[in-house]
């Protein structure tokens, strides 16, 4: 790689918000060249996980037809368990079955590398086996990154730094502090494989139809959540917890991954199946709180690196997407401007601003703190939900009134219903 | 499933010469109590032997947990490993 090379742009990984923001850029003639430091793009990155795919719709029309995608997902279920019981609340259309659809489950390592190639074909110059060691700055400005290859400076007139929530870059060019153990969370997650007839008998399938559960009640209160989502012949299913809570409850990783797997609530959809691969990642937990500055001279910060994400809904790699195009539309801007300084680059802060990603992120700003203030709702309330039902359901002779009372006065020996209702306030006032 | 049986499913290309992950003070660690990294991590990467914190790199699955989580001591030094090296996802 010759050192006096100079590009438009260098994008710093190829997960989501990178592939996009080449995208755009290699398709507005810009000289675009990516720094991925696996194997091939997606070779260092998992998630739950659905993309939803509208976003990526708009920059790749029909996507599914010739993306990697694994299910059409056509059913949310949030699946509230507590020892031996389960409430489930679903929500299935066929409408999702259909074109445009909603959204796919996806496997990383085969998807960021379709997204990636679909850079390459716009134009960009695509570099793995490449780890980005640092960025190159001049009096302030951002000129280009030093790449651990012999010869490896490579200059630019502008980088976009999309290395992910474990983001070393901007953490040492002082951008942001260390992450706090309450501003990030770790996801580890099991890639459970079943024959195909047997995955779609178990969760009431044909075809490409997928679902997506929450599940709530297995993370000891923790900030965060179990997930499982269908593919093709493999179940995804982990967990999320923010690093601060599983280090005060002292659990292994591992050991509460098994514990959510032996639960006979969750044991029976994932009966027979074999572990094919165990995989963990960082992700943000705190959203807007945690979003540092984003645009500054010669430099856009864009994806999981600038923490955005949402916690609520669960989606991240769609809003990579979403920020990976906007700092890449405000880079050709700034060529046609010639003007790389962060006032000539701001556009991104601005369109970030108007899009929704930054007012959903906004308007959910306390939910973190909230859940991780609140142990009760992951832990509590699920089982307050499942005695209290089944009591119901149970016929035993009681009648139905009288037996609503009792186990009402139940549930208040465990939670007043001022407390129910002063969480249940707080939890609307921190969302809407 | 016994996480040994787990992490033999990943396929990994460990860089033998250049490990990713060092404590920085080995001594520090004797005035750490909670000893996070051997609990914390998805892979057990850190035990706890006799006097010292031993670091099974080659195990890593590059999640930055650990980093993040020894904050009273800040004493891992963490770098991602060289391009081409480290875990590598075959679905992810
Ligand atoms: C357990 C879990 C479940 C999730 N579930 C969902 C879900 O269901 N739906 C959803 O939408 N989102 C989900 N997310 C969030 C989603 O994964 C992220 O929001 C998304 O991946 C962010 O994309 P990105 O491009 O910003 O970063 P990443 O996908 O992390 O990509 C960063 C890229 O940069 C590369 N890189 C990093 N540093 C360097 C360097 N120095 N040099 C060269 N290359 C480098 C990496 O190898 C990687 O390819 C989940 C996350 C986790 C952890
Ligand atoms: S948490 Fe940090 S200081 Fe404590 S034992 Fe581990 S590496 Fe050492
Ligand atoms: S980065 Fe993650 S997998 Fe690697 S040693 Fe640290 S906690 Fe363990």
């Amino acid at each position: 790689m010759a050192a006096i090379e100079k590009y438009d742009l260098i994008v710093v990984g190829a997960g989501p918000a990178g592939s996009a923001a080449a995208l755009v850029a290699a398709r507005a003639g810009l000289k675009v060249i990516i720094f991925e430091r696996g194997e091939f793009p997606g070779s260092k990155n998992m998630f739950g996980g659905v993309l939803f795919g509208h976003e990526i719709n708009e920059l790749i029309p029909n996507y599914w037809e010739t993306a990697p995608v694994e299910r059409a997902l056509i059913e949310e279920r949030y699946f509230l368990v507590s020892g031996n019981s389960a409430t489930t609340i679903a929500m299935r259309t066929k409408d999702f079955a259909e074109p445009p659809y909603n959204g796919f489950s996806v496997l990383r390592a085969r998807f960021d590398k379709w997204f990636a190639d679909q850079a390459v074909e716009a134009g960009a110059l695509l570099v793995c086996e490449t780890l980005v060691e640092s960025l190159i700055m001049d009096h302030g400005k951002c000129v280009g990154v030093k790449t651990g290859r012999a010869d490896g400076d490579v200059y630019a007139d502008c980088v976009i730094v999309a290395e992910g929530a474990n983001s070393l870059l901007t953490r040492d060019a002082g951008i942001h502090a260390e992450w706090k153990t309450n501003e990030v969370g770790v996801g580890v997650k099991e890639l459970i494989k079943m024959p195909k007839d047997v995955l779609e008998n178990r969760f009431n399938l044909t075809g490409q139809e997928g679902v997506s559960m929450r599940i709530l009640g297995l993370t000891k209160g923790m900030t965060g959540g179990v997930f499982l989502y269908t593919n093709k012949e493999t179940v995804s299913l982990g967990f999320v917890a923010m690093i601060e809570d599983l280090a005060a409850r002292g659990f292994k990783p591992n050991d509460l991954m098994e514990e959510i797997k032996s639960n006979p609530m969750i044991a029976p959809f994932i009966e027979g199946g074999s572990t094919v691969e165990y995989t963990a990642h960082m992700v943000p937990e705190q959203g807007y709180k945690s979003v540092p500055r984003l645009v500054h001279d010669g430099l856009l910060i864009a994806g999981d690196a600038a923490m955005i994400s949402n916690l609520l809904t669960g989606e991240g790699a769609n809003l990579a997407v979403t920020t990976g195009r906007l700092a890449g539309e405000a880079v050709v801007a700034a060529k046609a401007a010639g003007d790389y300084s962060a006032l000539g680059l701001y556009s991104y802060q601005n369109a970030l601003d108007a899009s929704y990603v930054m007012k959903d992120l906004k308007q959910f700003k306390g939910f973190a703190g909230y859940l991780h203030g609140n142990p009760d709702l992951m832990d509590l309330y699920p089982q307050l939900a499942n005695e209290f039902l089944k009591g119901l359901l149970t016929a035993d002779g009681t009648p139905r009134g009288a037996k609503a009372k009792a186990l009402l006065a139940e549930v208040k020996k465990k939670k007043s219903l001022f407390g129910i209702a002063k969480d249940l306030w707080r939890g609307w006032r921190v969302i809407k | 499933m016994k996480l040994e049986d787990k992490l033999f499913q990943d396929r990994y290309i460990v860089d033998e010469e250049h490990p990713h992950l060092k404590i920085k003070d080995p001594a520090a660690c004797l005035n750490c109590e909670a000893k996070q990294c051997t609990q914390i991590c998805p892979s057990e990467v850190y035990t706890w032997e006799e006097d010292h914190i031993d670091v099974a790199y080659g195990d890593c699955l590059e999640c930055g947990t650990c980093r993040v989580a020894c904050a009273e001591f800040n004493n891992i030094e963490w770098r991602y490993p060289r391009g081409g090296f480290g875990v590598m996802f075959k679905f992810g």
